[in-house]
């Protein structure tokens, strides 16, 4: 009750300071050379207020404080404290209100952290994070506070959707919104500097340590939301192409390719264009799938509510957004690339714009299997549904000279070069051809396609390796994050060449047999948690080779809200996972079992860590070199 | 002159993007399939719930009359909030309800009526659940609005207050 009233009109003094702020700007931007005291002293009470209120809702979750709508809604008094707390963002209300957080405190980190840089610089992009930060201040206040009070009080909640009740997703939201949101900044900046005409090397040097923390938590949150979606669906895949995924892979895509071309601005001052559209890009493209979950435009688990108001809401300023970043485009940045536009065509240069045309290309299809559905729907009323097919028949050609792309690429110097000890390129490429060739003549798989593929990410993944041996690395990052994904891009293609399923109905006791695997359905447990009942098959599954292997998958009833989930139980071994969940087929009395084999799944969810790995030791290079 | 084509276009390509999904969020996203509409009613043999003969269809769907077929199970949940609307209209005696029991137990299925009321002026036994099939039920509760032995619309889930007011307006 108390934190209710404390956490509302903390809100509204923190969108009272966002308006001041604006005041204070304008002041201080005609006449002063240095930054007013006043502005960063605000800057930070607004942040101050921002956690206030995150705090309030936060322990209103925690003491199951029932007259706050959202708490009703989102929590229950049997659910564990942990839960409880990550509660607080897995809904509409509160998950908006870790996004203010985040562009509070990415606003106030940035003009501590900004040095070197114009006064004016500085606040022309304090200006513009405001206009975003009161832009959600007002959307929370007026279509979504948290802090909405219900009288009579019930006396117990509705409790959280099961399915989000679950560590990897508790820390999810938070991660992701690290890097959507952090792209905020770049945004604001890249707004800023551009009006100003300041983009420069310096410029470059000073927004990629902006750029690098983004990417490496929006690349951290994918993982854990994909890693999630593994174990917690059921369904046996990291990756469906759903809206809702897709809509996080696509600013990560014009984020990777942001982080490309701000290398090039940072040494060759050109290109500038790529990055004042990307970086707008990439907080649209954040924008966008804000608007596309929360709408109710696309349906999905992130659906937490379908209110018109508030996609309407989201819409609007969206596109004010998008129509203020085009005109400030349009109006002040002004090409001066052409000078130095003839780059000499083997040069690295040249392989980074192959390598954006590469990224734009996948970010496409991405948008357009995305929103095509909803324009075809809206122009025909026609219903179609965008599938994994669409995306795979347009990508995976496209993949192999982006993957050459990527191994030959950084080994060229910049505006000419001469390729040295081409000896080597050339011998590994056979190399990876050959056994590419001899690894799926030996599994029955030899499709030209895979042939190819699997010879050009081997290509990339012996290339990388190599580097890392000969040369005393000046680039050490960027080896460490394309070596993750040639290996990624290996484990993902294995993974689905060699993946094995069984899918069979079985009662207890019963036995299912086929020539490499034996499962027997032994007997079925039953265990009462705090906020679930459980039934437990257990299981035991035999190989060929006289592996065996005791599973225990569950199927949870829980009790607030009632909804059943099915637990996969997943051995992990180094080479392969064993995957296996088990479902209730109504009224009868057997079970539907489905038995999975993945070889590499493991390395997917390692592959991944080292790409952001890469950015983690780019940015740590980077502060140690200061 | 060429300078000022380009952010034009850029301008009016929003703008209609911005009007697209405008008008996506006006429409409902819940989307249920084009049920079979005005499908004639199929031809089966049915057993009686109290007597236990076997009745023709032809003999329980007479022409020129409405029928409500409702698909009900006492083991089933939302059949007992629907069951309250079925009374109301039963009142009526505008429409003939017709029951189908559900793979049900015969002594279940009496003791729910006795509590909650008969609304049905006939029911009939589906025990295998092979004849719900036949009309393309999804499971229970489901409901088909019968005139001139065509489905004149079919309801899937419980039956509320909305959908019987509808029922009402389809009647006259």
């Amino acid at each position: 009750m108390i934190y209710s009233l404390v956490g509302y009109y903390s809100l509204i003094l923190g969108l009272i300071i966002g308006l001041s702020l604006f005041y204070f700007s304008y002041k201080n931007f005609n006449n002063s050379n240095i930054l007013d005291t006043k502005i960063l002293s605000f800057t930070f009470l607004q942040l101050f207020f921002v956690i206030i209120s995150f705090l309030c809702l936060i322990f209103s979750f925690v003491v199951s404080d029932f007259s706050n709508e959202t708490v009703f809604n989102n929590s229950h008094t049997t659910k564990p404290l942990f839960y409880k707390i990550s509660g607080t963002w897995g809904n509409h209300e509160g998950s908006l209100l870790l996004w203010l957080l985040v562009l509070t405190l990415f606003i106030f980190l940035f003009l501590v952290r900004t040095k070197n840089q114009p006064v004016k610089y500085k606040i022309l992009t304090l200006v513009f994070q405001q206009i975003i930060i009161v832009g959600f201040f007002l959307f929370l206040i007026k279509t979504s506070n948290p802090f909405n009070y219900i009288f009579p009080i019930p006396t117990e909640g509705l409790g959280l959707n099961p399915i989000l009740q679950d560590p990897a997703l508790a820390i999810h939201p938070p991660i992701l919104y690290l890097g959507y949101v952090g792209s905020s900044i770049i945004f604001s900046s890249v707004l800023a500097a551009t009006s100003l005409k300041i983009i420069s090397t310096s410029w470059a040097s000073h927004i990629k340590k902006w750029i690098l923390i983004s990417w490496i938590f929006l690349t951290l949150g994918i993982l854990l939301g994909s890693i999630w979606a593994y174990y917690e669906l059921g369904w046996g895949g990291f990756w469906f192409w759903d809206p809702v995924e897709n809509v996080s892979l696509m600013p990560w895509l014009a984020l990777t390719t942001l982080l490309h071309c701000i290398l090039v601005l940072e040494k060759k001052s050109i290109l500038t264009s790529w990055v004042i559209i990307l970086s707008i890009a990439t907080f649209t493209l954040s924008m966008c799938g804000t608007f596309l979950v929360r709408s109710g435009i696309l349906n999905s688990v992130h659906t937490f509510a379908n209110d018109p108001e508030r996609g309407l809401f989201i819409l609007v300023f969206l596109f004010i957004l998008i129509f203020l970043s085009i005109l400030i485009f349009f109006f002040f940045h002004k090409d001066n690339d052409r000078k130095s536009s003839s780059f000499f065509w083997l040069s690295k240069e040249t392989s980074i714009l192959i390598n954006n045309w590469f990224m734009m290309y996948f970010l496409s299809v991405v948008l357009i299997g995305t929103v095509y559905p909803i324009f075809l729907d809206v122009i025909s009323s026609q219903k179609i549904s965008v599938g994994p097919p669409f995306y795979h028949k347009l990508m995976i050609p496209f993949l192999i000279p982006f993957l050459l792309m990527m191994a030959i690429g950084p080994k060229l110097r910049w505006i000419k070069s001469q390729l040295k000890d081409k000896t080597y390129l050339i011998s590994f490429f056979i190399i990876s051809i050959l056994l590419a060739f001899l690894v799926l003549k030996n599994f029955n798989q030899n499709i030209l396609i895979n042939t190819i593929l699997i010879s050009s990410a081997l290509y990339l993944f012996f290339i990388t390796l190599r580097d890392f041996f000969v040369k005393k690395y000046k680039n050490i990052s960027q080896n460490i994050s394309h070596f993750g994904f040639s290996l990624l891009i290996l484990s993902i293609l294995f993974n689905s060449l060699f993946s094995s399923e069984i899918i069979t109905n079985l009662k207890i006791g019963e036995t299912f047999e086929n020539s490499k695997t034996k499962i027997v359905f032994e007997s079925v447990d039953q265990k009462k948690e705090k906020n679930y009942n459980a039934i437990i098959g257990n299981f035991l599954i035999s190989n060929h080779d006289g592996g065996e292997d005791r599973f225990s998958p569950q199927l949870r009833i829980y009790n607030q809200p009632v909804i059943a989930t099915s637990e996969a139980d997943i051995k992990t071994t180094l080479m392969s996972d064993k995957f296996i969940v088990i479902n209730l087929v109504q009224n009868q009395d057997f079970f539907n079992v489905r038995y999975q084999v993945k070889p590499f799944m493991l390395w997917i969810w390692l592959s991944v860590i080292l790409i952001s790995l890469g950015g983690i030791v780019s940015l740590l290079k980077k502060d140690n070199e200061k | 002159m060429k300078n000022k084509i380009l952010p034009f276009s850029v301008i009016i390509i929003f703008g209609i993007i911005f009007f697209i999904f405008y008008k996506g969020l006006e429409d409902s996203k819940i989307y249920t399939p084009d049920v079979n509409t005005k499908k004639e009613i199929p031809d089966f043999n049915i057993k009686e719930f109290f007597s236990g003969e076997n009745v023709k269809s032809s003999n329980i769907f007479k022409l020129d009359k409405i029928y409500l077929l409702n698909i009900w199970s006492s083991w089933c949940v939302p059949c007992r909030q629907e069951h309250a609307f079925l009374m109301n209209l039963s009142l009526d005696n505008k429409v003939n309800i017709i029951g189908m029991n559900y793979k049900d137990n015969l002594s279940n299925a009496e003791n729910f009526l006795k509590e909650l009321g008969n609304p049905y002026k006939e029911i009939y036994i589906d025990l295998d659940g092979t004849i719900a099939i036949e009309w393309g039920a999804y499971g229970v509760p489901e409901s088909f609005l019968i005139y001139n032995n065509e489905i004149i619309k079919k309801y899937i889930g419980p039956l509320n207050q909305q959908l019987i007011e509808e029922i009402n307006l389809l009647i006259k």
